[in-house]
């Protein structure tokens, strides 16, 4: 009898999905002293501290049990209450309304609630490295559609256009954009809602970044005319609240849809962890002025990142969202990874290439801002001397 | 938040920012954030630019103490008479009146224990005015000027993450 062989037991699917393109990178740099990353993609703020101590109180209180499968209801009505107050949506807790693990699992349930093997899913690039995966998992089939910098790195109506077929199920729209810092604008969604309106395509809006704007204030297409019953709405308190460890997100959007998902999620999950509801509730009641003191912050550096990157001669479009800048390598005549790897070999700074975010970032690199000045001034010194030398 | 109050918010986290920095941060002109530092330093909104030290972390003694005056306040001039006799002082780094149970709040800084208590017994507690005095000693600062003291600040966070 044959030796049993776990590894030949691996779903093909999974096994056939691509492995992170940066982890031989990452275990360079997490070895190398006196590196400065400029690759973290959370904030580097701790969460506010009224926000931890809601936590520690939930717990002081024995709030240790699961919650209901959608979350509590006083967190799902302060997420409605939010969404209403800040972006002019209104969703009704009960039905419309989905508590996950981060936005990560909200885009996951939605892409396995809608997708059907053979269904084409709509995927901006670059863009953040899970919506592709998903779909495949999901039997579905993850078309890009290549954003590119002349446009400010958002969608056009044309490639829009361009990529429905009578296959397509779903659009993914990441915006504010990792890793581009891309938005789009009310007249840049009116413009898509034009193409899809008529369809039958559901939009996954992945609005995790939606409080770091920095031009006009964050639009979600499901305040445009029509879009509202089609969006399904995904974001979470990761970004805008600095709480990437509580794992905590949601989606909002049609009772049909939600009521799929949270199937879906009642039996992989459960609930989401209850201590990180109970904080997340006292950050929507209480955080809008954390929010305002973050993204001045984010602001700030974002002008010095962006300045510095375009004074030592690369070009780079300026980024209205998110805290990433995205800048062209390829005046240098490198590609991503030699850009990268030569950059942290030369002077011991770390950047993502930008093909970690799909073929389309070819050519260009993302810079983090989420550091202190100090930091981001350090390491645009040390691009500085690298950069000079290869153009 | 308007660009002059960021301008001074930035200053008054690092006095050593220069105006080139502060100009790409606020998005203005270098030529004009320097005009603007100048007008706020002739005008006395810019009184000094100081340096927060950690004394724990050097061989040098510093004692700070809190000290509380209760005091009768002066007919047409309130708490202003006293509190202004009072810091007077070298060794009176501030001075604040105060709600509550006590009137001023004065902080001393830079002597041992001994010349505080003296400084209290022989300065502060005679005049006239003072009613009565309450003395704390400084025993360890966590935070001073929005600064953390001894905090760790080591990045925590996996070096990249997408």
């Amino acid at each position: 009898m044959s030796q049993f062989s776990m590894e030949s037991r691996i779903s093909s699917k999974v096994t056939n999905l691509p492995p992170s393109g940066i982890r031989k990178f990452f275990d360079i740099v997490a070895e190398m002293k006196d590196a400065i990353s400029l690759g973290v993609g959370e904030p580097d703020f701790v969460t506010p501290w009224h926000i931890r101590q809601a936590g520690i109180f939930s717990l002081e209180r024995g709030h240790t049990y699961y919650t209901s499968n959608a979350g509590f209801m006083e967190l799902r009505k302060e997420i409605c209450n939010y969404l209403n107050r800040r972006f002019e949506l209104s969703y009704n807790p009960k039905t419309q309304t989905v508590v996950t693990v981060g936005g990560s699992e909200a885009i996951d349930l939605c892409v396995r609630a809608i997708v059907e093997p053979g269904d084409e899913v709509l995927v901006p690039e670059p863009c953040f490295v899970c919506y592709s995966p998903i779909v495949t998992l999901a039997g579905g089939v993850p078309v890009p559609i290549v954003t590119k910098a002349e446009d400010q790195f958002k969608v056009t109506p044309q490639q829009l256009k361009a990529a429905i077929t009578p296959r397509t199920k779903m659009l993914v729209l990441p915006f504010p954009n990792n890793p581009t810092g891309a938005v789009m604008e009310r007249k840049d969604l009116e413009a898509i809602a034009e193409v899809l309106r008529g369809t039958d395509i559901v939009v996954l809006s992945d609005e995790i970044y939606a409080e770091l704007t920095y031009g006009n204030k964050h639009v979600s297409i499901a305040s445009i005319d029509g879009m509202y019953e089609r969006t399904v709405l995904v974001s979470g308190f990761s970004k805008a609240y600095a709480m990437t460890g509580w794992r905590l997100g949601y989606a909002c959007g049609d009772e049909a849809v939600i009521s799929a998902m949270t199937k879906v999620h009642q039996y992989a999950i459960m609930s989401a962890p209850t201590t990180s509801q109970h904080a997340a509730a006292e950050a929507l009641r209480n955080g809008d002025n954390d929010i305002q003191m973050m993204k001045s912050e984010y602001n700030y550096r974002r002008r010095v990142i962006l300045d510095g990157v375009r004074d030592m001669g690369l070009d780079c479009f300026e980024p209205l969202g998110a805290f990433y800048i995205f800048p062209s390598i390829q005046r240098t005549g490198m590609n991503s990874v030699e850009f990268c790897n030569q950059l942290l070999e030369d002077q011991k700074v770390a950047v993502v290439p930008g093909d970690a975010f799909g073929a389309s970032g070819e050519g260009f690199i993302r810079c983090s801002y989420a550091y202190s000045i100090e930091k981001i001034n350090e390491a645009l010194n040390r691009m500085e001397h690298f950069v000079k030398k290869h153009i | 938040m308007e660009k002059r109050e960021q301008i001074l918010r930035l200053l008054e986290r690092d006095a050593k920012m220069e105006a080139e920095q502060l100009a790409v941060m606020v998005d203005m002109k270098t030529e004009e954030v320097e005009a603007i530092i100048k007008e706020f330093e002739r005008n006395g909104t810019i009184v000094c630019r100081k340096t927060v030290i950690d004394w724990e972390k050097t061989d040098y003694e510093q004692v700070s103490a809190l000290i509380e005056l209760r005091v009768t306040p002066q007919m047409g001039e309130g708490f202003d008479k006293v509190a202004k006799r009072v810091m007077q002082y070298p060794e009176v780094r501030s001075t604040y009146l105060m709600s509550g149970g006590f009137d001023l709040m004065v902080i001393v800084e830079g002597m041992t224990m001994k010349e505080v208590a003296l400084f209290v017994a022989n300065c502060l507690a005679p005049m006239d005015e003072v009613i009565s005095t309450a003395t704390h000693f400084v025993l360890k600062k966590y935070k001073q000027e929005g600064v953390v003291f001894g905090a760790d600040h080591k990045d925590e966070r996996r070096v990249i993450t997408l």
